[in-house]
């Protein structure tokens, strides 16, 4: 499952997450029976949790340590694994040019899709906030691609990229233009890609926009009004201001998603013309589970684990400059 | 003031017709002929509809099969991942015990984790298992999320205390006290979790294609993954395929759409 950490607005309000709660029905009880009560509730929490976390520790959280242990071994599953420290990631960051030609694909994906995304996103979730009428019906428009599986979507692209009788190029002979080799070279593959992408994603960032749009409150945009504000200076110093966090929130959530890209780009195009749009989660899947090269793919993820890992971190903290919460 | 409606009105439209012609295109197509899929200029509407395009399908690739498959993982999945995260979401949110708070951050860390990182490791538990190509490879490592706790602790959480304190002088259980208070209280979200967690297995495909390797288990994105390679051009039979994966999880989608609406804006999950 995609998971991804809870949206800033949120998380402001639930402040107190991690305060403990009252036991029930824990007041005004004797400091004996409140003893016995505790340890009560101590054993119902741990009986609760367990079905869960048992699943949890042995699929999710041990397995991140785990990778990076098989990251540091030479191991075929076939043969005895051989401990070889360090020497998985030397010859991946420094001795592996797919590997850079893959960074630098992958990097090509994130900027082409985040930016972009969030620029059309933003304007059409003003243009659903300005026209009431309609509402639910076009944000269930948009939304259709962002339910709709990675794979599936990726079927349909296929063929409106096909070069001589999809859509897209066919649309482009009508209008007197030729037609684009979109999946067959190496230079349109990846804006093939990228345009894919940001069709399947531009639904949900647009929700999330227009929840943090609805956020702001009207009785600004009338004060400024009255203080004789026009339209662009209310869009630049309201608007944009308390987005802040919600586009805070989005860019941080589709860098992470765009650096794990995987099912779009191998049923599009599976990674090809060569390698020109190979990514690193499809070299973690190519390393792993069809050279069985356990070790070296182990180290691709935790490499992976660690860029998305620095770029939340830097996002964070760069964030004070630009993003003031209320 | 009504121009720039207008304009908004205008993006709004263009952009729709851009989200919904390739579905359009897709439903098109799965109804040529062979000798309709490459005309030019395009042809929309074939007639007459070839129908006879779907069984078909069914017979070039065991897709009832895959259906079949996905829906029982995806139905488990959801019904397992609602009982023990709606558990441990109670733990968390309402029973104090030693450690709960540093236990609960792990959960949250983890939300942070890249799920392919931990794909090797799976995989590899999986194969001493014995599970590989089993429902149990598809269900069991994807049942016990992170994520379904931690956003129905969040929707606990807003339970008034009051409730559950007047149930134990009434001398209910813990377990009382979440089955017959908690849980019927907390109907949305469960239901945005439970919508959530059956669109992600409904679409989801590295950790299937991982762990099957026979038709009696392939999921139906990871069918339609191997009907690509094998029928590369034959687009009206690839998109009658597609429409298979499609429609099913729209029209749960229309009918339950403010769940989704919901779910996403209060918490940012995604089916990316």
């Amino acid at each position: 499952m995609e998971v991804l950490p809870p949206m800033p607005i949120q998380r402001r309000r639930s402040g107190r997450m991690s305060v403990g709660t009252r036991p029930v029905g824990a007041s005004a009880v004797p400091v004996r029976r409140q003893r016995s009560l505790r340890t009560q509730a101590a054993i119902a929490g741990y009986a609760f949790l367990l079905p869960n976390i048992v699943g949890f520790l042995v699929f999710s959280s041990i397995p991140v340590l785990a990778t990076f242990a098989i990251s540091t071994l030479d191991w075929d599953m076939i043969r005895t694994p051989t401990f070889v420290g360090i020497q998985n990631y030397e010859q991946l960051l420094l001795e592996d040019p797919l590997f850079r030609r893959i960074l630098l694909n992958t990097g090509y994906y994130v900027v082409g899709t985040v930016p972009a995304g969030i620029v059309l996103s933003l304007l059409l979730a003003l243009a659903l906030n300005s026209s009431i009428r309609g509402i639910t019906f076009f944000r269930a428009v948009f939304f259709v691609p962002v339910i709709t599986s990675a794979v599936a979507v990726a079927m349909i692209w296929r063929w409106l990229f096909n070069s001589d009788y999809g859509l897209i190029n066919v649309g482009l002979f009508a209008l007197g233009l030729p037609g684009i080799p979109w999946l067959s070279s190496s230079a349109w593959a990846m804006p093939a890609v990228i345009l894919m992408a940001t069709w399947k994603h531009l639904g949900y960032n647009m929700v999330i926009y227009l929840a943090g749009l609805q956020g702001i409150p009207p009785s600004l945009y009338e004060a400024a009004s009255i203080d004789g504000a026009n339209a662009r200076t209310r869009f630049r110093h309201i608007t944009l201001p308390l987005l802040a966090p919600t586009t805070f929130f989005i860019l941080v959530i589709s860098m992470i998603t765009s650096f794990q890209v995987f099912d779009l780009a191998f049923i599009l195009t599976g990674g090809g013309p060569g390698v020109s749009t190979n990514t690193i989660v499809m070299y973690v899947y190519n390393q792993a589970f069809q050279f069985f090269h356990m070790g070296y793919a182990a180290a691709v993820a935790w490499v992976l684990f660690a860029i998305v890992f620095m770029v939340t971190a830097l996002q964070w903290a760069i964030q004070r400059r630009w993003v003031h919460y209320e | 003031m009504s121009a720039r409606r207008a304009l908004a009105y205008l993006g709004l439209v263009i952009g729709s017709i851009a989200m919904l012609l390739p579905f359009v295109w897709m439903v098109s197509t799965s109804l040529k002929p062979d000798s309709e899929v490459f005309a030019y200029p395009p042809i929309w509407l074939p007639s007459p509809p070839m129908w006879e395009n779907y069984p078909k399908v069914l017979e070039l690739l065991p897709f009832r099969r895959y259906l079949i498959n996905t829906t029982f993982v995806a139905t488990t999945v959801t019904i397992l991942e609602v009982v023990t995260s709606s558990l441990a979401a109670y733990a968390f949110a309402r029973l104090p015990f030693p450690g709960r708070d540093r236990l609960f951050l792990l959960y949250l860390g983890t939300l942070m984790v890249p799920g392919q990182v931990t794909i090797i490791p799976n995989f590899l538990v999986m194969s001493w298992f014995g599970w590989t190509n089993t429902y149990l490879a598809l269900i069991i490592p994807a049942a016990f999320t992170a994520f379904g706790t931690f956003l129905l602790r969040q929707f606990f959480l807003s339970i008034p205390v009051e409730l559950e304190q007047a149930a134990r002088i009434d001398g209910c259980g813990y377990f009382g006290i979440y089955r017959h208070i908690v849980m019927p209280l907390s109907g949305p979200g469960i239901a945005t979790l439970a919508i959530f967690a059956f669109m992600t297995q409904w679409n989801a495909f590295l950790w299937p294609l991982i762990v099957t390797n026979s038709d009696n288990y392939r999921t139906l994105t990871v069918g339609l993954s191997y009907f690509r390679g094998e029928f590369a051009t034959q687009f009206n039979y690839l998109m009658a395929g597609t429409v298979m994966n499609v429609v099913p999880i729209l029209l749960v989608f229309v009918c339950l759409q403010r769940y989704f609406v919901r779910g996403i804006a209060l918490t940012g999950i995604t089916g990316r």
